[in-house]
């Protein structure tokens, strides 16, 4: 039971940390522009499939195909934001929800016709070893995926907090109209911010893909897990995502040990409501820059 | 009524901003009626005028905000309205909004230094954090504090320094009294005082008429989104309708 226990605790702890990548994405997404982006899961499985393709037609480790996946998707997330998000920025919410709920069925029957429903796996064969520690196994490919995914996570919130132009983001996010009046470019930072979502995401997709299932609809259960971690870490705040996410990621997997796994998304949507019933503005505060 | 005359050659070529026979607004909801002025730079102009007559509007269009359905908007000559905001701002038109809306969530030191985001005004960085500190020694005090937990007027010597960072040529003010003490409304203008003796044109956008007037060389009165009234301040302080629809004499 101990080191039961204690494999659950290292799991846990080792999804927290991609879904904080996940859940960063789009809170600054959420925080800055307002959108519920409904089309992040369908974005994070683009990232899986553009590492797999990589590596199943070039070979190229998807370590490598990192920088492609953020740099893709961030990419596709301006295109999107010019293109499609934008028009609808002034639009009443459910106008803008349901564009990105359309956007996401887009890209997962896309996927679909593409790249059919098979479910692929991708192996990188140098980390094909699980090491045992004290009885715990620890997986390569997972703790990269941590490593990596909190990196960037800190990252990006160095970004957000040392530069001009994160600053400037979060200038938007706080205060719209003095943002315009200091000269801030606002669409730039609306195209800006919604890119380094959807690359963030497109980075966990990629970090991922070598321990798991890939398949059109494999972003959904990420998706659904980043919208409690962000709701539990209060909107739009990037250092309670992170905590929230572990938190997530902890609760996810300790739960496991004690009734079915199947079961274990149950846990996801009780946490969820009882945030939502006890602390609806998040475990950290109102929506902090 | 008082009404200006064109002027003469030499005054004209000094002219900043002008506005002519604008009309804008929100939707099928307009709001300025042909509205026109303008401001000789290193001039101090007041706009009055009750709640809901159209100050802000007209601030705001000018900014770029709103696009003017007619009428235009020359900054020395270059056309403004057709401008997106961060052009305007870059051609030295700096607006500190109705409500200050700095950046509650940064601190005192980054909102000045936001208020310097454009390169040309990036340059000049620290020479213009030395001014304005130097016309708010309060805010070097809490330049490391988070704007959000400043009183209502250090957030209002905020948003103004934050406008003096990107260097104006001309700075427009809407409603800097607004929720202030009497006697923060004083000091306030009379820093007002200082930063156009400093060289920057200044359109003040006020509904506290009497104090707006004695600061300002000229004024207009603006209702219902249209100028009724235009003349040296004085003149507008002395006169009947101003007297006694906006001082309660």
């Amino acid at each position: 039971m101990g080191t039961l226990l204690l494999q659950a605790i290292l799991s846990g702890l080792l999804n927290g940390g991609v879904y904080a990548l996940v859940s960063v994405g789009l809170t600054l997404i959420f925080g800055v522009l307002g959108i519920i982006n409904f089309a992040h899961g369908a974005l994070m499985m683009l990232g899986m499939y553009v590492s797999y393709w990589l590596f199943v037609l070039y070979g190229v480790d998807p370590y490598v195909s990192l920088i492609a996946s953020a740099l893709g998707l961030f990419g596709l997330g301006v295109l999107l934001e010019r293109l499609l998000i934008t028009p609808v920025l002034e639009a009443p919410e459910h106008n803008q929800l349901l564009l990105t709920l359309g956007v996401a069925l887009v890209l997962e029957n896309l996927a679909l016709f593409l790249w059919s429903p098979d479910p692929r796996t991708l192996t990188v064969s140098y980390l094909d070893f699980a090491p045992m520690v004290g009885g715990v196994m620890l997986s390569p490919p997972r703790l990269i995926a941590f490593g990596v995914s909190v990196a960037l996570t800190v990252l990006l919130y160095a970004f957000l907090h040392r530069t001009d132009v994160g600053k400037a983001i979060r200038a938007v996010s706080q205060e719209r109209e003095g943002a315009l009046a200091v000269g801030i470019n606002i669409q730039r930072i609306y195209a800006l911010a919604f890119g380094i979502g959807c690359a963030c995401v497109g980075a966990a997709g990629t970090l991922v893909a070598p321990f798991y299932t890939i398949d059109p609809y494999v972003g959904g259960i990420f998706v659904i897990t980043a919208f409690v971690v962000v709701v539990l870490g209060g909107m739009g705040s990037y250092f309670g995502a992170l905590l929230a996410a572990l938190l997530v990621g902890l609760a996810e997997s300790v739960a496991a040990v004690f009734i079915p796994a199947a079961m274990k998304q149950i846990v996801i949507y009780v946490i969820f409501v009882l945030v939502l019933l006890l602390r609806p503005q998040g475990l950290f505060g109102p929506g902090r820059g | 009524m008082i009404r200006k005359s064109s002027g003469p050659i030499w005054e004209r070529r000094r002219l900043l901003l002008e506005v002519h026979r604008v009309c804008a607004g929100y939707g099928d909801l307009q709001v300025l009626w042909e509205v026109s002025l303008h401001l000789q730079a290193g001039e101090i102009v007041a706009v009055i005028g009750a709640n809901g007559a159209g100050k802000t509007t007209l601030l705001r269009t000018i900014a770029g905000l709103l696009r003017p359905t007619a009428g235009h908007i020359a900054l020395a000559g270059t056309r403004l309205e057709r401008l997106p905001p961060h052009r305007i701002v870059q051609g030295g038109v700096v607006r500190v909004p109705e409500g200050r809306k700095i950046f509650p969530r940064l601190t005192v030191l980054e909102n000045l230094e936001l208020g310097a985001y454009l390169p040309a005004a990036k340059r000049q960085r620290r020479q213009s954090l030395e001014w304005v500190f130097g016309l708010f020694p309060r805010l070097k005090e809490r330049r490391r504090q988070l704007a959000g937990t400043l009183s209502g007027g250090e957030q209002q010597m905020l948003a103004i320094g934050r406008a003096l960072m990107a260097r104006p040529r001309l700075l427009m003010l809407d409603e800097p009294s607004l929720g202030l003490a009497p006697l923060l409304v004083q000091e306030i203008f009379a820093i007002i005082r200082d930063i156009n003796r400093d060289g920057v044109t200044i359109l003040l956008v006020e509904q506290h008429v009497f104090h707006a007037l004695r600061l300002a060389h000229r004024g207009y009165v603006l209702e219902n989104g249209r100028i009724v009234l235009e003349g040296k301040a004085e003149a507008l302080l002395a006169n009947e309708h101003v007297k006694t629809a906006y001082l309660g004499l």
